[in-house]
């Protein structure tokens, strides 16, 4: 069951030198339950994505085209209004990178999770800081720490606050940007556990942003790989894992150090990742790839299924 | 084997007082102190890459830094090539030891000064250390390394100031500025973890590039242990102030001794959804390095931790060639 459908979407932010391309022409679904992890450099547009679901653009951002449904609901022809009573929080809530260290020093953390309560739904202080108790609970904390301010707390336990307060008004959807990349491997096992114990238990849909690889691995059912506002590769991430189509996602797999299995030589990708305002021509890997064709300097290539068995890949190779 | 030690230390302290208000500081008798690196031994032989693992606050870079003499010691020494440099009291002969020891930091957008041009930023070194006679000397040296790094033509990177580069360039200039001078020793403190995968491992590729033709030794700090096993010669792993255990990477890594290094090692994320990991997550986070918990210092967070392990502190020993642990697991038996 799909729960939120982007089609198309493009997303430019305008700059004096012109248009920066951030996301360019990007499909994809987030089914309900599942757990969609969005892989790239920094820089590829993955973060602008999710800006730009939940319509969280800077002035110059604007979304050009496409269509984002989240239901049956459009979400690109709502006002701001509308997406800020019915959207964002009760239906889709968001964990910023670096949030943890946007909580606010001087307010306890049990007032500021039950703040977001109150400002989106119609209930009284004492049931609205009840909740926030409850909510440190599901995130493996003790009950008593919504007295405590953000300073008395480490960094894996406000980066576990800011997860209950994404949760705060039971949304269907959560998008996590970056959430363990400030946090030491222990720290970090410990919050990606916590989170993959919330998805099965609250039944959530999740989009995880991030750079690293094995995070979404660790975590979610679907992948998407993203270089330079466009999408390479997408579907279901065992599929990719077992048998990586694009160029681009192949040197991604092999760059990361693994701790089992025989040492090899870590793979580079030569090069640096392109300008967006004017990215390059035709398939815009191809002045990384090695396996570059003449048809790649030209020709851009199609985001299309192969063989009806949920992998997109966008590469002349499989043309 | 004796001679091919490039550093050593021995029984290496540091201790950082606390800062205290006027008033406290009258009342308190034991002033606190942040145990950064307590009893900290080893050694780095010729053309090694030795490996400093932990999380952050375990004192990995305070070590680096006693190395270089960056940070004065409490107590201990610090060999280098057979000499004691922390008994050096002249700053002209530290300087003259620094061509031969030389540090990478962690974040090329902090430790590139921006208003210098590359060229100024990597002859530096050349002009302080007085090695190059002459301009084009200076030029020649800077031109090479900065082909070793791959930054080509060089001559289109050297009038370049360091925010026209991206984060990876960066860090190539930090590192072509610390190999200008071939050292003998380098330390380099996470010298890729702020940089994009895929750009990583091509930085990393030319620093053991360069490593391998200066023949330098190297201590590579990091908190990433499936980094260091790809390429470290021996690591050590250090919490709270203490190595807890040391040795060759693969066995350290395929056979860990100390239950932190065990945990260290599960709790790497695998980028692979056919395995998952078995979820045994440590619990709680490190203490703090101010009071140090008695005996061992990892007791308060070891699944495996006794009674001895509250009280006495086990000392770092020989379990195997090449091989030392301090647990009390691993006894004289």
């Amino acid at each position: 069951m799909e729960l939120l459908k982007v089609r198309n979407l493009k997303m430019y932010y305008k700059t004096l030198r012109g248009d920066v391309k951030a996301v360019d022409d990007i499909s994809f679904e987030v089914n309900k339950q599942e757990a969609l992890g969005f892989a790239g450099e920094s820089g590829c547009g993955k973060t602008s994505a999710a800006l730009a679901i939940l319509k969280l653009l800077p002035s110059n951002g604007r979304i050009v085209d496409g269509s984002i449904t989240l239901g049956d609901q459009e979400i690109t022809k709502m006002s701001d209004k509308e997406i800020r009573r019915k959207i964002r929080w009760k239906r889709i809530s968001m964990i910023f990178q670096g949030a943890m260290n946007a909580l606010h020093p001087t307010y306890t953390v049990g007032h500021q999770i039950s703040e977001a309560i109150l400002m989106h739904e119609d209930v009284s202080n004492d049931e609205a800081s009840e909740r926030a108790q409850r909510l440190l609970e599901l995130v493996g904390m003790e009950a008593d720490k919504t007295r405590r301010y953000p300073h008395e707390l480490s960094g894996g336990m406000k980066q576990r606050v800011v997860t209950a307060m994404a949760l705060s008004c039971n949304p269907d959807l959560l998008i996590a940007d970056e959430p363990t990349t400030a946090l030491d491997v222990i720290v970090q096992a410990q919050v990606l556990k916590v989170m993959k114990e919330l998805r099965e238990r609250l039944k959530l849909s999740w989009m995880l942003i991030s750079h690293d690889l094995s995070i979404i691995t660790e975590t979610c059912n679907r992948l998407g790989i993203m270089y330079a506002g466009k999408l390479q590769e997408y579907g279901d991430l065992a599929k990719i894992y077992k048998e990586p189509l694009h160029p681009y996602t192949q040197k991604l797999l092999t760059a990361f150090p693994s701790i089992t299995g025989p040492t090899r030589e870590l793979s580079s990708i030569p090069g640096f990742p392109p300008d967006l305002l004017n990215p390059p021509k035709g398939c815009r890997f191809h002045p990384r790839c090695a396996e570059a064709m003449e048809i790649c300097r030209n020709k851009e290539p199609i985001f299309q299924e192969i063989s009806n068995r949920d992998h997109f890949v966008s590469c002349h190779l499989y043309a | 084997m004796v001679n091919d030690v490039v550093v050593e230390t021995h029984n290496l302290v540091k201790h950082f007082p606390l800062k205290l208000g006027f008033f406290q500081a009258l009342v308190t008798k034991d002033l606190p102190k942040v145990h950064a690196v307590d009893n900290v031994s080893f050694r780095i032989f010729k053309r090694e890459i030795f490996g400093l693992v932990g999380e952050s606050g375990c004192g990995k870079t305070t070590t680096g830094r006693l190395l270089l003499r960056l940070v004065e010691p409490t107590e201990g020494e610090v060999l280098f090539q057979g000499k004691d440099i922390t008994s050096i009291s002249l700053e002209r002969e530290m300087i003259k030891l620094r061509k031969n020891m030389q540090i990478i930091f962690q974040d090329p957008y902090e430790s590139l000064n921006p208003r210098m041009s590359v060229f100024d930023i990597v002859a530096e070194p050349l002009r302080i250390q007085r090695v190059a006679e002459t301009e084009e000397e200076i030029e020649d040296r800077i031109e090479e390394v900065l082909e070793d790094l791959d930054l080509t033509p060089p001559e289109e990177f050297m009038d370049r100031f360091p925010h026209e580069l991206s984060g990876g360039q960066r860090q190539r200039i930090a590192i072509a500025r610390a190999f200008v001078l071939r050292p003998a020793f380098l330390v380099a403190d996470e010298p890729v973890s702020m940089l994009d995968v895929s750009i990583r491992s091509e930085v990393l590729r030319l620093l053991l590039e360069l490593i391998e033709k200066v023949n330098s030794s190297f201590l590579y700090i990091t908190h990433d242990i499936a980094l260091a096993r790809h390429i470290c010669n021996r690591i050590a792993v250090m919490y709270l102030g203490k190595i807890v255990e040391k040795g060759s990477v693969e066995d350290t890594i395929s056979k860990p001794l100390h239950p932190y290094t065990e945990a260290l090692i599960a709790a790497v994320p695998v980028p692979d959804p056919t395995a998952r990991r078995i979820s045994t997550v440590l619990k709680g986070e490190v203490p703090s390095a101010i009071n140090p918990p008695p005996g061992c210092r990892f007791h308060t967070r070891c699944p495996q931790a006794m009674e001895i392990c509250r009280r006495k502190e086990p000392p770092l020993i020989e379990v195997a060639d090449d091989r030392q642990v301090a647990c009390h697991l691993h006894g004289k038996e």
